[in-house]
């Protein structure tokens, strides 16, 4: 039998530019799927069978996760680490950037320069000097120490993308400001400021994000279990449970769930966010 | 601009200033002033190159540096992957955006996540391997971490995997900001999809290319520590000690942090070099810093 109006319907360059990207997204896919499935199977399930979808569901391996790690400790001590740092550097880039955006003083671009290289300076380089630093003024193992690392850290990016979003506010409506008898610092908070969301909303994003995701800082500046951030909680959960594979994939399941969800909510400023530092503002 | 007081714009520059010094500033220095001591506590005698003799004597360090080297071999996978499947995303395959949300999925995900759920799919009785046997392939089922031939490759897929995403959304963000009438025009012209990749579409994204390839090299010399640390702790053996991992064990585990002080000072001059064409780019592109 033939059917005509196939002949004129399939491209194969189209349907080749669909089987690579179906391949690349199936092997992004794949091990989210291992992890989903594993983590709803029991032990023998497991081991007689890795790949197929589990029958029944176990939902007892995330009872059991529950119990061996401190996800809620942990997940705490993620949020107050990154809502911390995050307020932090955004509250002195924004000060720092409006004078690199708008006000002219010597060295401005020469500072601006500067702080564009740090961003790409890796925090290894930093960390042992950091860790003996904050050991002699005793802030080791403590939320406010850790804070103000990750704050300096991810600073540099918070200038760099507000001082160009800045940039971009049009000088006219500062001038009518300034001539209403606005001050600077009216300017930045009244004017700038509410213009700011989207920017503002990027660096949460991408902020919280680097700081959620680091494991080296925090695994040497919060030894302390109690202290432990996400990371660090399932990095030693994922060792305890090795020989336990359904619970540790419950357990990276229960851990990425956050992330997930303003994934799927905020996906546009995390892909604005991560390539903003890349493309000129 | 905004004509204020010479002082005032100091007085906003102030606490950044501050907390770039702390973060940066005082760390950079000390790291240095500290690899050329014998670091016990906060500080020690002044002891010339030692430390730097010391690493490049110590095989353990050899094997790091050259694994990082090896590591860098990711870089070329990275720029063909995200090539092809941003060129492709960018014409609008049916269904584009969703494999775009898809693709940058791994990105989001947390490197400890990513590391312990490959480290399980790819044990000597895991997935991968189970797979592989079912499929008839015995020879290929590797001991893909516990081998010390494989441990460093397998960890470099998982770092492709999970940073590709990074390449793809940085190549599709340029390609959409292009203009398309260059694209119409040689399609007018009668050029090939090939043509015009190689002649209209990769030098207009050169310069985001060469810039990817400057982060990406910086990336697996010095920002792998969480991959390595997460699936193999640099094992088996040394089989994927690398330089993050040779700082972290000096320093926080045998107490040496002179010695960790001066491989980060290595570490530091790399990245200083590596900047140079960062900022050709840059101004290359026309922007200021």
């Amino acid at each position: 039998m033939r059917f005509p109006a196939l002949r004129y319907s399939v491209d194969p360059a189209a349907l080749f530019k669909h089987g690579v990207l179906m391949v690349a997204a199936l092997s992004v896919l794949l091990p989210a799927y291992f992890m989903l499935v594993t983590a709803f199977k029991s032990q023998t399930g497991y081991s007689l069978n890795k790949f197929d979808f589990p029958t029944p569901l176990i939902i007892g391996n995330f009872t059991t996760a529950l119990r061996g790690g401190r996800f809620f400790l942990w997940f705490a001590n993620s949020v107050i680490l990154s809502t911390g740092s995050v307020i932090v550097s955004i509250a002195v880039s924004t000060l720092a950037a409006f004078a690199f955006a708008k006000m002219q003083f010597t060295g401005r671009n020469f500072m601006l320069a500067l702080n564009t290289a740090l961003m790409v300076i890796p925090p290894v380089v930093m960390l042992i000097p950091l860790f003996l630093f904050l050991a002699s003024i005793r802030l080791i193992g403590t939320y406010s120490g850790v804070i103000l690392v990750y704050a300096g850290l991810v600073t540099p990016f918070s200038i760099y993308l507000l001082t160009n979003f800045f940039r971009t506010i049009p000088h006219e409506i500062v001038e009518s400001a300034l001539i209403d008898g606005a001050s600077a610092l009216d300017v930045l908070l009244r004017i700038m400021l509410p213009l700011s969301g989207p920017a503002l909303v990027t660096l949460i994003v991408v902020n919280s994000l680097w700081v959620w995701n680091d494991l080296l800082i925090a695994l040497v500046l919060l030894p302390q279990d109690n202290l432990r951030s996400l990371m660090v909680g399932i990095t030693v959960f994922g060792s305890r449970y090795n020989n336990d594979v359904p619970v540790a994939m419950a357990g990276m399941f229960l851990a990425s769930i956050p992330m997930m969800v303003l994934y799927l909510f905020g996906q546009k400023y995390f892909i604005r966010g991560l390539v903003a530092g890349a493309v000129k503002g | 601009m905004l004509r204020t007081p010479h002082h005032i714009p100091f007085l906003y520059l102030a606490p950044a200033l501050t907390l770039l010094l702390f973060a940066f500033g005082y760390p950079l220095v000390a790291v240095v002033n500290f690899s050329f001591r014998r670091i016990r506590g906060a500080t020690g005698p002044f002891i010339g190159l030692d430390n730097y003799l010391q690493i490049i004597k110590d095989k353990v360090f050899h094997d790091a540096v050259s694994h990082n080297a090896l590591l860098l071999l990711a870089v070329p996978v990275l720029i063909g992957i995200s090539i092809v499947l941003s060129v492709f995303l960018y014409e609008r395959v049916p269904g584009w955006q969703v494999y775009r949300s898809i693709l940058f999925m791994p990105y989001v995900l947390a490197v400890p996540v990513v590391g312990i759920v490959f480290s399980n799919m790819f044990q000597l009785n895991g997935v991968v391997n189970e797979l592989l046997r079912g499929a008839g392939l015995h020879t290929l089922a590797l001991d893909w971490i516990g081998s010390s031939r494989m441990a460093l490759w397998t960890v470099m897929g998982v770092i492709v995997w999970r940073e590709a995403g990074f390449g793809i959304v940085l190549f599709l963000a340029r390609l959409l900001s292009l203009n398309e009438e260059l694209q119409d025009a040689a399609r007018i012209d009668g050029a090939g999809w090939w043509q015009r990749l190689v002649y209209v579409t990769l030098p207009q994204m050169r310069e985001t290319i060469e810039f990817y390839v400057v982060v990406s090299v910086i990336t697996m010399l010095a920002w792998v520590f969480s991959y390595v640390y997460v699936i193999s702790r640099g094992g088996p053996g040394n089989a994927t000690q690398i330089m993050e991992l040779y700082i972290y064990n000096f320093a926080f585990r045998n107490a040496l942090p002179g010695i960790a002080s001066a491989v980060a000072v290595i570490l530091f001059v790399v990245t200083l070099i590596l900047i140079v064409p960062l900022f050709r780019l840059r101004s290359a592109n026309g922007g200021s810093a």
